[in-house]
């Protein structure tokens, strides 16, 4: 075909789109990614049982703040590296600037602890499990949030799906945390952070392989 | 619109495939497509030229992927290698041109006198037959007509 042929041919088809479509679409599949988190969590593990109570703890909301917090700065990358061209510094910053303050939050309460109380702290009593869960709770989210990027035009593929896991990993993990009973910050800064990283990392190894278009 | 763009990216492409390639055409139309196709992914806060030669520049990656070409450049061509910036250069240039276009012929004319080829402003008066002061005033108020302009389109 010549290329002015397919050029009138385009124009003709070209109806208006609003830009405001993108972040749209991913904020509505960051929502529903975690309400499938919360469907398959609360057959499986069910809510912690002190629940409401728990609501009252500032640990409770520290584990939030920290989960919503990557969870955001997921959606920033994730909006950014949809798009071709332009830099993606913002997302950056707060994914660094969470990440920081809860393993700040970490070191001061380990350094304020008595010496034989930290290896529990830090371990818990559910470390073998919280990632993984978390990673699983993540993958309905990973997956719709990689589908509808595809749509979109991301153009360094491995970035773009490593910023999906982080938004899945981290809505994943706010929703694992209406579950987990840890309350220590140093648990949260090792273990959340592993299961939402894996998440990344997955969604980094998928990236170039369904990021194509 | 997409008429314009055809004639940026078949230079950009050429540079980096070579002119008369024979798959230059092709990509140049798979660029376009992609363009059309992913419109909604351009963000208006941002540069148009930077999205769609965003596009391109992917669409050419991928060419090369496809080919399984390792790209190598002879040194003596190193010139041209530090010029390939030049295309964008090019999309400024025309959008800059389109800008221009929406003053009245008179006042472009002055403004181009006097800004692009560089006369004084006595030189651009005489030869427009108008009074210094007219013209200093006409290519002020040019200026911002362009910059109220540019500033909305942002």
């Amino acid at each position: 075909m010549k290329t002015d042929e397919l050029i009138s041919l385009l124009a003709r088809d070209a109806a208006p789109v609003k830009s405001s479509a993108l972040p749209r679409r991913l904020s509505a599949l960051a929502l529903a990614g975690g309400f499938a988190a919360l469907v398959m969590m609360i057959p499986a593990i069910g809510f912690r049982p002190d629940l409401p109570g728990a609501l009252a703890d500032p640990s409770f909301w520290m584990k939030a703040v920290y989960t919503v917090g990557l969870s955001a700065a997921g959606f920033l990358l994730s909006e950014r590296l949809s798009r071709p061209g332009g830099g993606s510094r913002p997302g950056w910053t707060i994914a660094a600037g969470c990440a920081a303050a809860i393993v700040a939050l970490a070191i001061i309460q380990l350094a304020t602890m008595p010496p034989a109380e930290v290896p529990a702290a830090i371990m818990g009593g559910s470390w073998d499990s919280c990632p993984w869960l978390i990673f699983a709770l993540a993958l309905p989210g990973l997956a719709a949030t990689l589908r509808a990027m595809r749509g979109f035009a991301p153009t360094r593929t491995a970035l773009a799906g490593a910023a999906a896991g982080l938004l899945a990993g981290g809505v994943s993990a706010t929703v694992y945390g209406l579950h987990c009973d840890e309350n220590a910050a140093a648990f949260v800064a090792v273990w959340y952070s592993l299961g939402i990283g894996m998440t990344a990392v997955a969604g980094a190894i998928l990236g170039p392989r369904v990021l194509r278009w | 619109m997409l008429g314009a763009m055809a004639v940026y990216l078949r230079g950009f492409l050429a540079r980096k495939i070579g002119r008369g390639a024979a798959d230059l055409e092709d990509l140049v139309q798979e660029s376009l497509l992609a363009i059309h196709l992913k419109r909604e992914t351009y963000d208006t806060s941002q540069p148009f030229t930077a999205w769609a030669f965003a596009i391109a520049r992917y669409k050419l990656i991928d060419w090369f992927r496809r080919n399984r070409i390792r790209r190598t450049e002879p040194i003596d061509e190193a010139a041209e290698l530090f010029a390939s910036e030049d295309s964008n250069e090019a999309a400024t240039r025309h959008d800059l041109g389109k800008l221009v276009s929406i003053l009245p012929e008179k006042q472009r004319t002055l403004l181009e006198d006097v800004k692009i080829a560089g006369l004084s402003h006595a030189e651009a008066a005489r030869k427009a037959g108008m009074t210094e002061g007219a013209v200093k005033v006409s290519i002020h108020r040019s200026l911002q007509v362009l910059m109220r302009r540019a500033r909305d389109e942002n």
